[in-house]
């Protein structure tokens, strides 16, 4: 019984939409035959490129910030001792659960015009004019860093948690000093966190569309916008299709890079 | 100095989690439209949210959904767990599978996938919908967390009740379901949460008559900050935070 249900809402849909992105559309019909492979040419259309393009920098730039930030806090914070860490981690898991649409609002109201962060610098006499902030793409990666950073910061907490404090002494007993020791033997162990944490930021990234939508202004369009577009501006349900496909080939060969650089046990900890 | 360096940077990351949402709620009781600066404390924000009908509506329609769907979620996810946990059967596979790409897809194809499911199945966008969609991304939540709840458990008290003769029936309502509690409840709470707060999957599968609170703010967030914004804001924020603080201490206190 339940695995019919958790088939018929974890797989079905799934084929369905892959079926629906090599049917055409018409004016009548939302799908319909005949089988085509338009879509896929379509979606290599320069205009879309550029989303991707965009959709790239920006969740690449939001990974990269997310880890170089994460990185010391998740170290940090796997080497304190308890009580302190439980609740440290408790701190870290709240936003992790709160609203990202309420958090991507809160920043829109620190940021805007007349709002505090402008206020602040203003009175500190560092700029004389307000910023524009709001509508851009900064605002943009602003708000990811902010939504995303706990998802990046659990998964490399537990993979540096789990590291045997052994190689370490091993390391500095060998005479490594403390850089050698942090890239050659941290990093390298900590790697299938790196990686978990990245999949978990650059996926959302590119297709949290609220968040381009209420941050980035009109000209702002991740790929997450145009697949909404797509299916609910356009209605051209086939090539939004087609794009969703596109995102679910990427996360597999994430997924794939991930598999190939992580054992049995860290993989439990992704899940 | 080398000392002070880790805890400045720990309080630097908790103060970008923090802050933005502090401010946001200290703002909420300001008494001005538009002004940054502190015109005294208000609470008119708060009564202009109460005497709103419409949303009202949504925000019940909200609580009622997430309660459905977490308990249904919970409940589901349950018996998921334990059949995972204890038998090898046909299908198993599958239903690992199932879970394994609910979890991990993003959801904005799982919105449209679902869309174009209740569609070509007749399925008016609207509650049901609605209800269907949050127990599928629920669901593998839930069995995650009761099961690996549950590899914790000694597997000797299923062999001896099952050596007493107790059916599967009696070891589940007997032995699972007591042993786990604190982690069903535990995760009834976070479905709760994550159904309160979702917005990608919930926006492709809504209908117009049945609306509900997060897509409301979202075309609210859409025309600007504005104070009563503001306050629907803190209040939804201070409720998710009191539901997580809970099913965390819940988790935490029988570990």
């Amino acid at each position: 019984m339940i695995t019919i249900w958790l088939t018929l809402f974890g797989l079905l849909p799934f084929v369905l939409i892959t079926v629906a992105s090599f049917l055409s559309h018409d004016s009548r019909h939302l799908i319909t035959l005949p089988f085509t492979f338009n879509n896929y040419l379509e979606i290599l259309n320069p205009i879309y490129f550029k989303i991707f393009e965009k959709s790239f920098y920006l969740a690449g730039a939001c990974t990269l910030l997310c880890l170089l930030l994460g990185y010391p806090f998740a170290y940090i914070l796997a080497r304190t001792r308890e009580p302190y860490k439980s609740l440290l981690m408790l701190l870290t898991i709240v936003p992790f659960w709160t609203s990202s649409l309420i958090r991507s609002y809160a920043i829109m109201a620190l940021i805007k015009a007349k709002g505090i962060l402008n206020g602040i610098l203003m009175a500190l006499g560092i700029i004389d004019h307000p910023l524009q902030l709001l509508f851009s793409n900064t605002a943009v990666l602003l708000a990811l860093v902010y939504n995303l950073l706990p998802f990046m910061i659990l998964p490399l907490f537990s993979s540096i948690e789990r590291l045997d404090n052994r190689l370490i002494e091993a390391a500095r007993d060998l005479g490594a000093n403390k850089t050698t020791t942090f890239l050659k033997v941290i990093i390298p162990l900590s790697l299938p966190g790196i990686l978990a944490g990245s999949i978990l930021v650059f996926l959302p990234a590119m297709t949290l569309f609220y968040i381009p939508d209420l941050l980035g202004g009109s000209k702002s369009m991740l790929l997450g916008n145009l697949i909404q577009n797509q299916f609910l501006l356009t209605v051209n349900w086939p090539l939004g299709s087609a794009t969703s496909i596109l995102l679910t080939v990427m996360m597999l060969i994430l997924l794939g890079i991930y598999w190939h650089f992580s054992k049995a046990k860290d993989r439990q900890s992704l899940l | 100095m080398k000392r002070l360096l880790a805890p400045t940077y720990v309080t630097f990351i908790y103060c970008f989690f923090y802050l933005p949402i502090l401010i946001l709620v200290f703002y909420s009781f300001n008494d001005a439209h538009y002004s940054l600066i502190w015109r005294g404390f208000t609470t008119a924000w708060y009564q202009l949210l109460i005497t709103d009908q419409d949303l009202w509506l949504s925000a019940i329609h909200s609580v009622f959904l997430g309660f459905c769907a977490a308990t249904f979620a919970t409940s589901i996810g349950a018996v998921t767990a334990s059949s995972l946990f204890r038998y090898r059967f046909y299908g198993r596979k599958i239903l690992h599978t199932s879970i394994f790409v609910l979890l991990l897809s993003p959801d904005i194809v799982l919105g449209t996938a679902l869309l174009i499911m209740y569609t070509l199945a007749n399925l008016p966008l609207g509650f049901f919908a609605l209800l269907l969609s949050h127990i599928a991304f629920c669901l593998p939540f839930v069995v995650l967390t009761l099961f690996s709840r549950m590899k914790s458990l000694d597997k000797n008290i299923f062999e001896a009740a099952r050596d007493l003769g107790a059916t599967d029936t009696t070891i589940f309502f007997k032995i699972i379901i007591p042993l786990l509690w604190p982690a069903i409840l535990s995760s009834w709470l976070l479905s709760f949460t994550l159904s309160l707060d979702d917005v990608v999957i919930s926006y492709f599968v809504s209908g117009p008559e049945f609306e509900i609170l997060p897509l409301k703010i979202y075309s609210l967030a859409k025309l600007g900050v504005k104070p009563e914004i503001n306050a629907l804001c803190s209040v939804m924020f201070v409720v998710t935070l009191i539901i997580v603080m809970t099913s965390q201490f819940i988790l935490r206190k029988k570990n």
